[in-house]
């Protein structure tokens, strides 16, 4: 039973990685056949540094993805600590359940839904081009505060609540209590959220793909044009880049901080990001209850 | 509830420093997703100059064999990732604590690749004359034709959603009471009737929180009936997709966003409610 198990489980994981391993030897394959493998060269890899369409779309993608976390984590932090102090659970149930909207629709949904306010929107103000870079960071800001709250919420909620009364007791002003005493405390929350922000920004490719003009293309977005046309190994070298530098930012994630916690950290918030999203539907049908109660 | 006699003077500054912190926020929320998805309501009911109809929910019929592959094909693939996910996030919470890290990593770490670039190489290896047919015309073998079939499209969402079977389930089953499944040992139940009768009915949280996950991109996909069904085979997403390629079917696309979004919303409901019934019937 053991062996057996065990084979199973290797079955399976062998199923989930070969087409990505495959993928990225034929990155180096020498000729564009995607069926055989003829020889190790790095000629895709030039061909792609050589166009200069990749490195625009690489920079769109780092720019977004930046300035979209930076935003909804400072959005998102400010409003898990307002629900963590908000006194009305049927108001907290509420902000909670609609946070989670873009969560449980399809992202299909999410795309055509922002693309249709910002295409009437833009009709209005008479704008050529409707959907540019600003609509797109909107987009993505919208989609990753949910992420930010699901990391920051139980920061709070295990922070010692008499530590900020105690700051203001000695004088604090509510501002200073947050920036002095909660935040430090909130901190680790915040960073996950922001990476888990910062890489969910990278990865989105439908909500993106409804939501951006043609001015203004993502590394995800200039996948989807160049599969729609013939097959060619670029992609792959293009591909093998982009899981190489997620690898490097997961493994770099894990090694800031203390090992162990963080492994463990990125488990257990995968976990409760799911359990939450179990819990919000709940909710959300028998609305008034709290969201995040066990 | 203990009070403290700071507790006064905190309670009266506190709200309105909570207000002004959620404030951004919720104006955030009212603008960009309850907004948005009332222009979805509006776009479904009005024509291209806004007059307002009902054409476009009564355009639907022409789409109903697309719902029914789309949801048929969504089921299957549900099914399927819960048929194979199962037994495997059962086996991992079997192994030693190190190990189960290490492998819910492994199955965790696909689903930060783009999903673009999975289905891609998954195509790419399956396909009339990719590896996998080179392969097996190097060992003799007749090439098989997969990308443009059905299963093909089956197989791409179990492929790309399989991990979010897997995690739920997992979590649950490791942090079940280990003396449950002692306790029916000693009651006389072997193996299968202890996995059928206690641990399958105490995961069902972590089941139903699964086929949500997996069920809600399956019926809403189109890069992978795109790619992997080879043009043949039309999904909601698909259809969705087309309808916002040209500013004129903006109202049908929006009708039926609008539809798929409430056939899952349904059948959420349902399989929340199935979750709660089971729970009582166990307690």
């Amino acid at each position: 039973m053991k062996i057996l198990s065990k084979s199973y489980i290797a079955l399976i994981l062998a199923v989930l990685y070969v087409p990505i391993l495959v993928l990225m030897l034929f990155s180096f394959n020498s000729t564009n056949n995607t069926g055989v493998f003829t020889g190790f060269s790095t000629y895709w890899y030039e061909e792609l540094f050589r166009s200069a369409e990749t490195f625009a779309a690489l920079k769109n993608t780092l720019i977004l993805a930046v300035s979209s976390a930076l935003i909804s984590t400072v959005i998102g932090t400010l409003a898990a600590l307002g629900l963590d102090r908000m006194r009305s659970k049927l108001l907290k149930g509420t902000i909670n359940s609609v946070t989670n909207v873009p969560m449980m629709n399809p992202d299909i949904v999410t795309g055509i839904s922002m693309m249709l306010l910002f295409v009437f929107v833009g009709t209005l103000l008479g704008s050529t081009e409707k959907l540019n870079f600003w609509t797109l960071l909107i987009a993505h800001i919208t989609f990753n505060i949910p992420y930010v709250m699901l990391n920051v919420s139980p920061k709070f909620r295990q922070m010692d609540k008499f530590l900020p009364e105690a700051a203001l007791d000695l004088g604090c002003t509510p501002a200073q209590s947050f920036f002095k005493v909660e935040l430090p405390c909130i901190m680790p929350g915040v960073v996950t959220g922001f990476i888990m922000a910062f890489t969910m920004s990278l990865d989105d490719f439908v909500i993106s793909y409804f939501c951006s003009g043609s001015d203004f293309q993502t590394l995800p977005i200039l996948i989807y044009s160049m599969t729609k046309k013939e097959v060619k190994p670029d992609i792959y070298a293009l591909s093998t880049l982009m899981i190489i530098a997620i690898l490097t930012l997961l493994i770099l994630t894990n090694l800031s901080g203390d090992k162990g916690e963080s492994l463990k950290d990125k488990l257990s918030d995968s976990a409760s990001r799911m359990r939450e999203r179990m819990q919000t539907r709940r909710a959300a049908r028998a609305s008034g209850k709290d969201g995040e109660s066990q | 509830m203990t009070r403290t006699s700071s507790k006064p003077p905190a309670r009266k500054r506190a709200p309105s420093f909570a207000t002004l912190a959620v404030a951004p926020h919720t104006v955030w929320m009212v603008l960009f997703i309850i907004a948005p998805l009332l222009f979805v309501a509006y776009y479904a009911f009005t024509d291209a100059n806004g007059t307002p109809t009902l054409s476009n929910i009564l355009a639907l019929g022409d789409h109903t064999e697309t719902f029914f592959l789309s949801v048929s094909m969504a089921v299957i693939a549900t099914f399927l990732c819960l048929v194979i996910g199962y037994p495997l996030a059962y086996f991992i919470a079997k192994l030693s604590p190190r190990a189960q890290k290490i492998v819910i990593l492994l199955v965790m770490l696909p689903m930060w690749m783009n999903l673009l670039i999975r289905t891609y190489s998954m195509m790419a290896i399956l396909d009339d004359g990719g590896f996998l047919n080179n392969f097996l015309m190097r060992l003799g073998f007749d090439p098989v034709h997969i990308v443009g079939t059905a299963p093909a499209v089956v197989f791409g969402m179990v492929y790309n959603f399989l991990p979010y079977m897997v995690l739920p389930i997992h979590s649950v089953i490791s942090k079940m009471d280990n003396r449950y499944i002692e306790a029916a040992g000693d009651l006389g139940c072997n193996g299968w009737q202890t996995l059928f009768r206690v641990v399958l009915p105490l995961s069902t949280s972590g089941i139903i929180s699964g086929i949500t996950m997996v069920f809600v991109p399956s019926i809403s996909t189109f890069y992978i009936s795109q790619k992997l069904g080879g043009g043949t085979f039309d999904l909601i997403g698909d259809t969705i997709e087309r309808q916002f390629q040209n500013p004129a079917t903006y109202n049908v696309g929006a009708a039926i966003s609008l539809v798929m979004m409430i056939l899952i919303l349904i059948s959420m409901a349902i399989m929340n409610r199935f979750s709660d019934d089971e729970g009582t019937v166990i307690v």
